[in-house]
């Protein structure tokens, strides 16, 4: 697989308003009896879809590539199913005050950015995408800014800083793939392997 | 010197590489594989070519989707089958060892690692799955990653990685009679909550720590991760050498003796600082019930569901009346008393002999009440012959329960164990988040005691009375 690059993507935005969604909501376990990646798109919040008034539903969220969700998004397992099916349903980055680690971490290694801003940015950002499903929504990974138009007027843009792994922005950014990162250090694992083992 | 925690000595052991000012290229000791997060790692080694670059400190078992019946291959359901099958080509196609079915040593994969003694004091373990935060009772750095790594550390026997904040959680006193670890753990969660322990490595320090057997030990880092820690861990001692002596992969003879040295060097030193600590005091607990949607979400099975009014921020009041409606919970009333379902006793938490031995001392000379299903499934092939030698089963099966065969079963419901929508379980695993005991199925989390007595009751009980009993 190539390695995933990112710089910044603009697009409509969803809100998902809940704390602590944990990975058996994202994509419930019976979802992973697979041996691939394919058709995870299908199992994506499965058990909340057909929920009145779910977000994924609306006719709104079509097309929408940005999910802002509560604290502690993604904890529980470590099922990296859960950013692959985000990913396939078409979602680029996720926005929360706070992600589990494991998640942020799949998630980055997918390509999906996840963005964790203050709650108080958070707080806004949810209130103008409720109130105005059309505004676009923009995580740059280059500034490490999330950006959105907040008002009538052509420059009330509201911006809110987030912060990623140097390390994982760069790979992102470049496109380096992490693998290949590794496999190039052969000699020193080899040396470490010598020494300690 | 520095002074260093256990957490500090285990990680810079294993740093190959560093970058400056980011993460860490950490060597693994050992890889726990299962059917469930491996396939798409093994087949992105073939796509590129690679091989398994230690196929010796690998090694694989069947567990999640794994029927808990004889013969699981043969009723397993067929995306089920084909994801156990395709463990058994990638794993003889890379050289990794596989305790399949039908294997005496198969069983739960964070279960048969320290019971066949691969899991040593000081290690650095991964596995695709978040409960590795297990082997952390032997004083190992064991967490869990997804499923690229599971692909990263087969080829490389490496991960990236950066180097997290610890956490001491400090457990003073004594854990009362009725009382044990699994309600330790969910009253350390309810008291970080579900994110409090997020970029932290967890050491579980103190005379009740000190006091618990490795069993016990095992599930009380098991469920570090359901705070948001990646790893929780315990300075070996005695108690942790006398479990690994003479397990088949311990050292043995001159290495055991060094290697032995060697671990009482690992606990963490005096005056190593950490970044942040909490208290606990064990006898002020009781038996431990979830009442929501998290494992934070707990309180004491004879205490009243706290009000979500109560609750700190909005964010907190919002889950807590979402949790509250979809367990069909009332706040300010005792859990205790209500009826339930389905108990489950099992999973990578509580399905050690141990934790079937404290089921069993509730189950004998009583009857499950009329209308529950109990399911009791032992965590190894090891352990379920082990309790049949010891008589376990027979009192399981007189009094009325299902005696199984080893797997997630009914923690994680990919095989075929699960709730039916509406049903509500006792269970000893580790997560009642929405569903994961079956679609519409709802979850309270206890201890094998606990869950025991409330097979017994036909509705959440406190323990304690069925012990004084005896």
């Amino acid at each position: 697989m190539p390695a995933p690059q990112f710089t910044s993507v603009t697009a409509r935005a969803v809100v998902l308003d809940a704390a602590d969604v944990d990975t058996d909501q994202i994509i419930p376990a019976r979802f992973l009896k697979t041996t691939t990646k394919d058709g995870l798109a299908a199992g994506l919040f499965a058990d909340w879809r057909g929920r009145p008034g779910f977000p994924l539903d609306e006719p709104s969220a079509a097309g929408a590539q940005i999910l802002i969700a509560g604290v502690n998004f993604g904890c529980g397992s470590s099922r990296e199913h859960a950013a692959w099916a985000l990913a396939a349903w078409g979602f680029r980055a996720v926005i929360a005050p706070s992600f589990a680690d494991i998640f942020r971490g799949n998630a980055l290694g997918q390509g999906l950015v996840p963005a964790a801003i203050e709650p108080a940015a958070h707080a806004k950002l949810m209130t103008v995408v409720r109130d105005a499903p059309d505004t676009r929504v923009t995580v740059d990974l280059e500034r490490l800014e999330v950006r959105w138009m907040c008002g009538p007027e052509a420059d009330a843009v509201c911006r809110a800083a987030f912060a990623v792994d140097p390390f994982a922005r760069r790979q992102l950014l470049e496109g380096v793939d992490e693998l290949g990162y590794l496999l190039k250090l052969d000699d020193r694992i080899t040396a470490y392997e010598g020494v300690s083992r | 010197m520095t002074a260093r925690t256990l957490f500090g000595k285990v990680w810079d052991a294993h740093v190959v590489a560093q970058e400056p000012a980011g993460p860490a290229v950490l060597y693994v000791d050992l890889h726990l594989v299962h059917e469930v997060t491996s396939p798409q790692a093994f087949a992105e080694l073939r796509a590129r070519g690679l091989r398994v670059r230690r196929p010796d400190r690998t090694f694989a078992t069947m567990d999640h989707s794994i029927p808990t019946v004889k013969n699981p291959l043969a009723v397993a359901d067929a995306s089920a089958a084909a994801q156990l099958r395709q463990l058994v080509v990638n794993c003889e196609e890379f050289g990794v060892p596989l305790w399949g079915a039908g294997d005496p040593r198969q069983g739960i994969v964070h279960v048969v690692g320290p019971e066949q003694g691969l899991t040593h004091p000081g290690m650095t373990i991964v596995c695709g799955d978040s409960h590795t935060s297990t082997h952390g009772a032997f004083g190992a750095l064991a967490f869990g990653i997804g499923t690229s790594q599971v692909g990263h550390v087969l080829a490389t026997q490496c991960l990236v990685a950066r180097r997290p904040r610890t956490l001491a959680v400090e457990v003073d006193g004594a854990l009362g009679p009725g009382v044990t670890a699994k309600d330790l753990i969910l009253a350390i969660i309810a008291a970080l909550g579900a994110g409090g322990g997020t970029g932290y490595v967890l050491e579980y320090r103190g005379a009740a720590i000190r006091a618990l057997g490795m069993e016990a030990r095992m599930t009380l880092c098991n469920m570090s991760i359901e705070a948001g820690a990646r790893a929780g861990l315990i300075a070996p001692d005695d108690v942790t050498f006398g479990y690994l002596a003479g397990k088949p992969h311990a050292p043995a003879g001159a290495a055991w003796d060094a290697a032995v040295d060697r671990w009482r060097g690992l606990a963490t030193d005096d005056g190593a600082r950490f970044e942040h600590a909490v208290r606990i005091d064990a006898s002020a607990l009781a038996p431990m019930v979830t009442w929501g949607t998290t494992p934070a979400q707990a309180c004491a099975v004879d205490g009243p569901v706290p009000d979500p009014a109560t609750a700190g921020g909005a964010d907190e009041r919002a889950a807590a009346t979402r949790a509250l409606d979809y367990m069909k919970v009332e706040a300010g009333k005792p859990l205790a008393g209500k009826p339930v379902d389905v108990v489950f006793i099992g999973s990578c938490t509580n399905s050690r002999l141990s934790d079937l031995e404290a089921a069993a001392k509730i189950f004998a000379g009583r009857k499950v009440a009329a209308g529950v299903r109990a399911l009791v499934v032992p965590g190894s092939q090891e352990i379920k012959r082990a309790a049949e030698a010891a008589g376990l089963d027979r009192v399981f099966t007189a009094a009325g329960a299902e005696w199984r065969e080893p797997g997630c079963s009914m923690c994680i419901a990919m095989n075929g164990d699960a709730l039916t929508p509406g049903q509500l379980a006792v269970s000893t695993s580790n997560r009642n988040f929405e569903g994961r005991q079956g679609q519409g199925g709802r979850t309270v989390l206890a201890s094998p005691l606990t869950a025991a007595a409330s097979a017994i009751a036909g509705a959440i009980a406190d323990p304690r009375p069925y012990l004084e009993a005896r």
